[in-house]
């Protein structure tokens, strides 16, 4: 538990999202196929979802039924920028991060009077209030969407669906990486105080409050980056796609499945889960895709509730340190 | 030459005969098919007409075939259902283009799921075949886009109704309009239009998607008192509306009721609504009326609803089928004059030169819209409940506007409905 | 004028809404259980009511005689909820409230399945006609909807407090302990009280689809509905869910009269976040 081996813990890791990132670059000039990179960035997409959801909700016992809300959030703000002021992506990307994460903060001060399931509900009480008020803004199309084009392709990289796959990429080693910083810090250990008892967490002086209002930004601000491109990414957004409860069901069923004592978790969850959708959707019928992702939830809650990861420990032993 | 040389000569001979003919259908078939994509709303709210429309596109595909195909090539329909959920078309024709790597491309049927694929084809200079879609290309100015639908903007579309409230010396008027594409974009027809037909707006208020409860809506407006109530409605709200207008009633001040609403050409919703219709003046394409006798028209119908029985599909076939067979008809004649399937050459094929059809001879404007529109306004009288088959003959629907089509006058809707 | 017409059709519907919700005030209301499934319940409700609907019934016998076989199905969901999670303690609350979570969605996408997305009806005589009372003119469907309301909610009421058995599920939310100490089976009980709670959506579902169409989704636009109510109401009192209803019933008919049908849907959400953070015991509350 030295420095030392923090520190080597981190290098190795820092060279990994290294890794990963250059891969994704190369990716972009050597495969042909655009459909590739289509759904490979909706599996990105889900990684950054997932794993800012678990931040609140696997670290600190706060379930969050309404992931769509600051996912769209993210998105209506990229597009309303755009729209506005014709922003460049990295401006759209910013200004998501801001408004999400202040919904989150907002969110993070329900838990004042909130919990358990009262929590969860009010949660879908803002995804509600925040769609209606898009739904009603007539600035970004209301109900009838608003169509976003795209700068023209980037020279480097072909076409915009691969630099969006790149940014995606960057996004979602971001999001580990936070994840994985916030896990192992003071942070971490205390959100966990607060998930299995916050009266004790308080009692010892544990300063719950700070704590829970810290992850729920955190990880409104993630979602909404991992909203952010939507609208370039179609071309197209709407409110009743954009607001859908499957973004909800997804962002908790990946973290679960994958498991949310750690980072790794809702990487695997989401991977697995994404890719598996990505091809279900094309072969078979988009229902039965999500009859699996449902089914594989309540298995997982009932009989792993550790996840993917909790059942790997138990298979090859477990000699990590949680 | 022996005898047995003879026959044997005669016999090869015959033979070759034989495989000659036999096999230059058979040379066809293995040639590369010419692929097709579309996504068709198979089911969701659109699936009505939707599914419909599929069987007219299946029934021009097989007439292709039989006829050797084109260039000598078979076509091939690669369809995706898109529930009519906007969000799923961008996806679909993604994969169309890039998976299952079509050769040409149809829109999918409805203002809202085209919308979205506009930007797509946009970028990639792509031509694609509209189907019924309202102002899908106002803002992007696509210039490969040619939609088969038999008015160029809402403001053609709706002015027939208006003139109409004009007529019967209407003042007032109310709008309901569901708020999603098609139904905006009308209802934004009407509203510019008011200055010009002299009517003052008492109402106008947007509905969201899923409302299923109109009393308070019918309420609000009757509480106003108008001549004329103007509705753009998706079929779902257009039969709940309808009822609701037999529960609650819009008052006895109104003159004229309906213009946009979608699903009241569906067979099944004529079937269910039946007498509730009565008085409803309404939007249509096509009503067996002998104003609207195009040559080859009647004809098609009756294949179209021999299928229909089968399929389970709409089985009337007044609405979408003749016209999604027309977009088949017109890119048959395009690839056959030009010998082509490169999407300028066809786009230039198309700007250039008039198409005749069955449902009449098109001609498409700068923005790939119809040039010379034709909607068709009828008036519902004398609808009995549960009775598809009286729909088949003229009368039930009379084409009350414009009045180059008229088959009757209209008839205020207070009179009709005491 | 606008304004009383839509306060009695206000009222109507909310009947409606507490006959849908008072089956949460139970299940959730008292045995606190968090059965955010309630709303999937009752589509399936309605499904139920249509499917012997095509065969010709009317849909409130349907519902009627659907209802021991949804109390069946809730005893068992119950049993199994108490086995794979309250049994085990600790981390029940996030993996219970999962479980229900994708019980919901599972329900929702094998109506899909089965249905289609497309909306489904019911016919009966009293589904389309009116009755005029003076200038007002009321749908006799939600006339239906709020008699069988009202019964249901009297019903639920006099079983929960003269009844041995509907005692025993109110006291059970009180003190568990005490209840286990006069020889009754808590889990048994709790058992027998979500039964009843899942037995209500089966009539409420037929209601669901008298009052309108239905297809798999609408589930969604009633979590708010019905958690409005069974908080609004004080969790576990049956005439606070009829009061608690006709309040949003209310709400939302002026509001759909007078603002617009899009702010609707925010009302029953609006009402339940104000609930929570000024009186979360609600108007009855224990």
């Amino acid at each position: 538990m030295g420095a030392e081996r923090n520190a080597g813990g981190w290098l190795n890791f820092i060279a990994g999202g290294a890794a990963i990132l250059a891969i994704a670059l190369v990716l972009t000039r050597t495969i042909g196929n655009e459909y590739f990179f289509f759904a490979g960035y909706v599996v990105l997409q889900f990684i950054v979802l997932a794993t800012a959801w678990n931040i609140l909700g696997g670290y600190a016992g706060y379930v969050n039924f309404g992931s769509g809300a600051f996912f769209a959030v993210g998105a209506y703000t990229a597009a309303a920028l755009f729209k506005a002021f014709g922003a460049p992506l990295l401006a759209q990307l910013m200004a998501a991060m801001v408004v999400s994460g202040f919904l989150g903060f907002m969110v993070g001060a329900l838990t004042l009077r909130l919990r358990g399931i009262f929590f969860s509900i009010g949660t879908v009480a803002v995804a509600v209030i925040c769609e209606t008020m898009v739904v009603n803004w007539s600035f970004v199309g209301g109900s009838r969407g608003l169509t976003v084009l795209h700068p023209s392709a980037s020279a480097f990289f072909g076409s915009y669906t691969r630099l969006l796959f790149v940014v995606m990429t960057v996004l979602a080693v971001l999001a580990v990486t936070i994840a994985r910083g916030i896990e192992r810090s003071w942070i971490g250990r205390g959100l966990q105080a607060i998930r299995d008892s916050e009266e004790a967490a308080e009692c010892s002086g544990v300063p719950t409050l700070k704590l829970k209002l810290t992850a729920a930004t955190v990880s409104g601000a993630l979602m909404g980056l991992a909203g952010a491109p939507l609208p370039f990414y179609i071309n197209f957004i709407e409110p009743a796609s954009a607001f859908s409860l499957n973004y909800a069901v997804l962002a908790l069923a990946m973290p679960i499945i994958g498991g949310t004592a750690s980072w790794v978790g809702p990487v695997i969850g989401a991977v697995l889960l994404g890719s598996v959708q990505q091809v279900v959707t094309v072969t078979v019928s988009s229902e039965l895709n999500v009859l699996v992702v449902g089914l594989l939830l309540v298995a997982f809650v009932v009989a792993a509730p550790d996840g993917i990861l909790g059942l790997a420990r138990k298979l090859f032993g477990g000699t990590r340190r949680r | 030459m022996s005898g047995i040389q003879k026959d044997v000569a005669r016999g090869i001979g015959a033979l070759a005969f034989a495989l000659a003919f036999g096999a230059a259908p058979a040379l066809a078939q293995t040639k590369e098919p010419i692929r097709i994509g579309l996504s068709m709303a198979q089911t969701g709210p659109l699936s009505g007409a939707g599914k419909s429309g599929l069987v007219a596109l299946q029934i021009w595909r097989d007439d292709v075939n039989a006829g050797g195909g084109l260039l000598g090539r078979p076509v091939e329909l690669v369809v995706y259902d898109d529930q009519t959920n906007p969000a799923l078309t961008p996806g679909i024709y993604t994969k169309l283009l890039d998976v299952d790597k079509v050769d040409l491309l149809i829109a999918p049927y409805g203002t809202n799921p085209t919308a979205p694929v506009m930007p797509l084809v946009k970028q990639r200079d792509l031509l694609l075949m509209g189907n019924f879609a309202l102002d899908a290309n106002a803002q992007i100015k696509h210039d490969k886009y040619f939609n088969n639908q038999p008015w160029s903007s809402a403001k053609d579309a709706v002015g027939p109704f208006l003139g109409l409230s004009t007529k019967l010396g209407a003042k007032t008027i109310a709008i309901l309009a569901a708020d999603a594409e098609f139904a905006q974009n009308l209802a934004g027809g009407v509203r510019q239009g008011l200055k010009e037909y002299g009517l003052r707006a008492v109402y106008d208020q947007n509905y969201p998607p899923n409302t299923i409860d109109f009393s308070s809506m019918l309420r609000a407006i009757r509480a106003q008192g108008p001549d004329v109530v103007f509705v753009a409605s998706y079929p779902s709200d257009s039969a709940a509306i309808i009822r609701a207008l037999r529960e609650i009633g819009v008052g006895d001040s109104v003159k004229l009721f309906g213009g946009g609403m979608v699903g009241l050409q569906y067979a099944s919703h004529l079937e269910a609504l039946g007498s509730m219709l009565n008085g409803v003046v309404n939007y249509h394409v096509w009503a067996p009326e002998k104003t609207l006798d195009f040559p080859g028209m009647r004809e098609f119908v009756a294949r179209y609803q021999a299928r229909a029985k089968e399929a389970n599909v709409d089985p009337l076939g007044f609405y979408l089928p003749p016209y999604d067979y027309a977009i088949g008809e017109m890119l048959a004649q395009a690839v056959t004059a030009t010998k082509s399937l490169d999407h300028k050459v066809l786009a230039k094929y198309f700007r250039e030169h008039e198409l005749s059809t069955i449902v009449g001879s098109i001609r498409f404007g700068p923005t790939g819209e119809w040039a010379r529109p034709r909607m068709i306004y009828v008036q519902f009288r004398d609808i009995a409940n549960k009775n598809l088959d009286q729909f088949r003959s003229p009368g039930k629907q009379v084409i009350v506007a414009p009045d180059v089509f008229k088959t009757g006058e209209v008839v205020p809707f207070n009179q009709l409905r005491r | 004028m606008l304004l009383v017409d839509a306060v009695i059709a206000g009222v109507l519907l909310g009947c409606f809404y507490a006959a849908v919700s008072v089956g949460l005030s139970i299940a959730f209301g008292l045995l606190d259980v968090p059965h955010i499934a309630h709303p999937a319940f009752l589509v399936l409700g309605a499904y139920g009511a249509y499917l012997l609907g095509e065969q010709g019934m009317d849909p409130l016998l349907a519902g009627t005689l659907l209802t021991p076989i949804f109390f069946v199905l809730g005893m068992a969901v119950y049993r199994f909820y108490y086995v794979a999670f309250e049994a085990r303690g600790s981390d029940a609350g996030l993996r219970g409230l999962a479980f229900f979570f994708g019980l919901a969605f599972i329900v929702e996408v094998a109506l899909i399945l089965t249905f289609g997305v497309d909306q489904r009806m019911v016919e009966a005589s009293y589904i389309g006609d009116s009755v005029s009372l003076g200038i007002v003119r009321l749908p006799t469907r939600m006339l239906v909807a709020f008699g069988v309301a009202v019964l249901l909610t009297i019903v639920l009421s006099l079983y929960l407090s003269f009844t041995f058995t509907g005692r025993a599920v109110k006291a059970v939310a009180q003190d568990e302990t005490a209840l286990a100490l006069m020889g009754a089976d808590p889990v048994r009980v709790k058992q027998w009280g979500f039964g009843i709670a899942t037995a209500t959506c089966a009539l409420a579902g037929a209601l669901m689809i008298i009052i309108g169409p239905v297809e798999p989704g609408l589930g969604r636009l009633y979590i708010g509905r019905t958690f409005c109510v069974a908080v609004l109401a004080g969790l576990g009192s049956m005439p606070g869910t009829l009061a608690a209803g006709i309040i949003l019933g209310v709400a939302e008919s002026v509001v759909l009269s007078s603002v617009g049908a899009s702010w609707a849907s925010a009302v029953a959400f609006g009402i339940l976040l104000i609930v929570l953070a000024v009186r979360p015991a609600g108007l009855f509350g224990r």
